[in-house]
């Protein structure tokens, strides 16, 4: 279950943050414009993820439980400081193109939740390349998106011309709702792919759940594969069904 | 005609209207419309309607034998679609443009949301905007071998004088379809006889943008300033054929009349506001994407219920 090509693949393939996972939305969709904006913000975020997710494991029997979330922040933060100094002092044109999404890597829900769902509980060479396998599922998937949508949007990949003269760009690609087609297409695509390794009888059930941790411990109480906890649920209907109710909608507007 | 629903016993007598019929009955109304475009713009006119309502129905015929379904170009509603596609086209565009934009009308917006009656949003004006995003140049290059220049609209927001009667007419720059009100008014009145649309929604869209004219127009209740702004531009084409979709109009009849409303005022801001001359378009899909929730305040009380609080 830990080896490292196992985390590798699960974070490529099977549970990829983006097109399965469709998890830190706000940096895929905001900075594909072009291939190379996506690769760097993908392995940006990349560095960020295996770092902190090897520091956050070596430190998981000193962390408090109940003050995990900011003593991840920290640790995150800090690691996206770093990150956001070396590219401004080595590769500032990527800084300029990334803007105000290199510190938001800081609040990025794949680094948290690797940190929360994985590195927290698991030994530290398994996050590391945990950290490392999805940060380069996030790569890819960035990468492609920024390279399909530059290729339509403006007729080029990495910046080279790739396209004939006559061709007149989509622009409507590189602007934000280009962002949006691209990425439904390429999980559409994904998920063909997905469906038709099953009718052949591949085991895909791990791929369709979209998670390996155990539900009761998983801070993403959105998930709709999420399975609650039955008896404590049980309790709390005897106690005060009421307080429960309200309960729930107060959760409910807060997701909201 | 009572709003009461009468409900007999059976046997029931079936009503003959179909989708097709109502279709047919749109393409008819529309075609006043386009023959005048393509009376006032050449035979280029006939050429991009003819290849954007062909790509139309090939593009929902294939997706629809690829995909094993059953196939609807029957209905006619892809016609609709590629007819009111081309005639918001310039006559300048060239050709793919029709194209692209019939295959992102049927594809993207109907298909992929499962078809006719399933799209949230008029296809014909989501690809017109996808277009207008994407070729802002092409689209809004208005010169062909009859006019030269700018439309009526971006005369008017320049503050240049607009000749009201060429207007009505339509012999001016524009779009294929949209320049004559006449030819618009002849077809809508042909669907209102018909009974396939009524007054509610283009009536509460052309009344209250005329009332938010008079309100921010700058120009008070000049006759002439409002009646240049209504008939330029797409505010006829959009009030009586595409805010009157059926798929993406609001249900309720309240709720209509709020649409149409919501569509002036949009169309108003648009127009004096923003920085292009022309708003109908972007007004009526945003009024599109507000159906649900002007359905869910228009609801009427099922019988018997909240009768104790009212």
């Amino acid at each position: 279950m830990n080896s490292v090509k196992e985390r590798l693949v699960n974070g490529i393939i099977k549970e990829n943050p983006t097109f399965v996972l469709t998890l830190g939305m706000c940096p895929t969709l905001a900075v594909t414009t072009s291939a190379i904006n996506g690769l760097g913000m993908g392995l940006t975020t990349m560095v960020v993820l295996a770092l902190s997710n090897v520091f956050i494991s070596l430190l998981r029997n000193v962390i408090p439980d109940k003050v995990r979330i900011p003593a991840f922040i920290v640790i995150i933060a800090s690691f996206v400081t770093v990150a956001e100094l070396l590219l401004q002092g080595f590769l500032p044109f990527l800084y300029d193109a990334l803007g105000i999404y290199i510190p938001l890597i800081v609040v990025n829900c794949i680094i948290l939740g690797r940190a929360e769902a994985y590195a927290y509980k698991n030994p530290v060479i398994p996050s590391l390349f945990d950290g490392i396998g999805m940060g380069l599922g996030f790569s890819v998937a960035l990468t492609c998106i920024g390279a399909v949508r530059e290729l339509l949007g403006a007729g080029e990949i990495f910046g080279i011309h790739v396209m004939p003269d006559s061709y007149v760009p989509v622009s409507i690609f590189i602007m934000a709702p280009g962002a949006f087609f691209v990425l439904a297409l390429l999980t559409a695509i994904q998920n063909k792919v997905k469906i038709n390794g099953e009718r052949k009888g591949r085991d895909m059930s791990k791929i369709q759940s979209g998670c390996g941790s155990d539900c009761m411990s998983c801070a993403d109480a959105g998930c709709t594969h999420r399975l609650y906890d039955e008896k404590a649920a049980d309790k709390g209907h005897k106690a005060d069904t009421e307080d429960i109710v309200i309960e729930e909608i107060k959760e409910e507007e807060n997701h909201g | 005609m009572s709003d009461l629903m009468k409900v007999s016993s059976n046997p029931h007598i079936r009503s003959k209207t179909e989708t097709s019929g109502i279709m047919l009955s749109v393409v008819i109304a529309l075609l006043p419309a386009a023959g005048f475009g393509i009376y006032n713009f050449g035979i280029g006119a006939l050429v991009t309607i003819a290849v954007t309502v062909a790509f139309a129905v090939l593009t929902e015929y294939l997706f629809e034998k690829l995909c094993k379904k059953k196939v609807t170009i029957g209905d006619y509603s892809a016609v609709v679609t590629g007819l009111l596609l081309a005639l918001n086209l310039p006559v300048s565009a060239p050709w793919w443009i029709g194209a692209v934009g019939s295959v992102f009308a049927i594809l993207v917006v109907k298909m992929l949301f499962g078809g006719l009656g399933q799209n949230f949003m008029n296809p014909a004006l989501g690809a017109r905007c996808f277009l207008l995003i994407s070729f802002t140049s092409i689209m809004t290059d208005f010169d062909c071998d009859a006019y030269t220049g700018a439309t009526p609209l971006a005369s008017l927001k320049s503050g240049a004088d607009v000749n009201i009667l060429d207007m009505v007419i339509g012999r001016t720059a524009g779009t294929i379809g949209e320049t004559s009100m006449i030819a618009i008014v002849i077809g809508a009145c042909f669907l209102i006889l018909m009974g396939v649309i009524d007054l509610r929604i283009p009536g509460s869209y052309i009344v209250s943008f005329v009332i938010f004219l008079c309100l921010f127009g700058g120009h008070g209740l000049d006759w002439a300033y409002i009646s240049a702004h209504l008939a330029g531009g797409g505010l006829m084409l959009g009030a009586f054929f595409m805010a009157t979709d059926y798929v993406t109009r609001p249900v309720t009849k309240n709720g209509q009349i709020l649409f149409g409303i919501l569509l002036g005022i949009l169309t108003g801001i648009f127009r004096l506001f923003g920085p292009s001359a022309e708003g109908v378009s972007y007004a009526i899909i945003l009024g599109n994407l507000l159906v649900p929730l002007i359905e869910k305040i228009t609801l009427p009380k099922a019988f018997g219920k909240g009768g104790e609080k009212a």
